[in-house]
């Protein structure tokens, strides 16, 4: 089976990299966007990043091993899976990589893949089809992976007050949520300051009780 | 730490493998390649591409999708180069095989929770993301 589950991201460009990362890079930080089919992902991963995102695949399994465990052993399947990606250098050491990660159930097996080693996520919302994102946001709260919730505003979206949001989505008070134009630079950059802050509060609590 | 498999374009992938089907160091998406050599005449097209996108830092990841090659088929040429010295790799201080913070003693009835990263490290990377 083959997923292609990129919406809009370009082919991979050969020849000269744009926006080459800076000799003294060292240290890379992955993040993962996700949402349903359609919220804007990958429109989102195109504002914040300094190149335009790529895409790639990778073959993975149900239960995210490797194919020695799976070559010629029936009912496991293997599933190559698309993704895209965009990148931000954030200072001269730390480059944050964000993969866009679709939200339905049966891409869970891609989550377990890519929420490995990550920081955090973003899962984006479209109140037009809120149940969509039920999925992954039940995934990362048993995983125990920070995330937030940004809704992503479309013009004919409902009037929706953010708290009316959160009620729908029986979300914590804990976890954050803001309202965002995935297709805006600023409006993107300040979703992954929200991430941060809650990032750096969780790791701040932790610090503090240990 | 993940590993990613082998099933693509069979021919070609066996060819570029030498149908070895896993890298025998284990690479995170998002480590950091860096070349330490230049091409030599005689090195396959994948080996010469990987040390030219290479000058500068790049991810196994986007090194992959710019040589349109399966993140698996990546790891295991990488790993060969960097057997050889060809290239060197800077992985993730923290996530996956990384450092990390681990959980606090008395937390271990929630192993499934990853660690968090540092808290300075979080604070540098805020920082620089507000100033964007």
């Amino acid at each position: 089976m083959h997923s292609k589950i990129s919406e809009t991201a370009d082919e991979a460009p050969l020849g000269d990299v744009e926006a080459p990362l800076s000799d003294t890079a060292r240290d890379a930080v992955k993040i993962v966007i996700s949402g349903g089919f359609g919220v804007g992902k990958t429109t989102f991963v195109r504002a914040v990043s300094e190149i335009d995102p790529l895409t790639t695949e990778a073959v993975m399994t149900e239960n995210g091993v490797g194919v020695d465990d799976v070559a010629g052993v029936e009912g496991k399947s293997a599933t190559t899976v698309a993704f895209d990606f965009g990148r931000i250098s954030v200072t001269e050491r730390i480059v944050t990589y964000l993969f866009g990660a679709p939200g339905q159930s049966r891409f869970r097996f891609l989550w377990d893949n890519l929420f490995v080693g990550a920081w955090g996520a973003v899962v984006l919302v479209d109140t037009r089809r809120l149940a969509d994102s039920f999925p992954v946001i039940d995934h990362l709260e048993r995983k125990g992976m920070p995330f937030i919730v940004a809704h992503n505003r479309f013009d004919d979206s409902p009037d929706h007050t953010l708290d009316a949001i959160r009620g729908a989505l029986d979300l914590a008070e804990a976890i954050p949520l803001v309202a965002c134009d995935a297709r805006s630079h600023t409006s993107g950059r300040d979703v992954l300051v929200a991430l941060l802050d809650h990032l750096h509060t969780l790791s701040a609590a932790q610090e503090a009780a240990s | 730490m993940m590993r990613w498999d082998v099933h693509e374009q069979p021919d070609r992938l066996f060819a570029a493998t030498g149908g070895r089907s896993r890298a025998y160091t284990e690479f995170d998406l998002v480590s950091l390649v860096v070349s330490e050599s230049e091409p030599t005449a005689g090195m396959a097209p994948e080996t010469v591409q990987i040390l030219r996108l290479c000058r500068h830092p790049m991810a196994l990841v986007e090194v992959s999708a710019r040589l349109r090659m399966p993140v698996g088929v990546v790891a295991i040429l990488l790993s060969d180069l960097l057997a050889e010295g060809r290239v060197s790799v800077r992985h993730p201080s923290s996530g996956a095989g990384g450092g990390g913070r681990s959980a606090p003693r008395g937390v271990e009835a929630a192993p499934a929770r990853p660690p968090l990263p540092d808290t300075a490290l979080v604070r540098e990377v805020l920082v620089a993301l507000k100033n964007l």
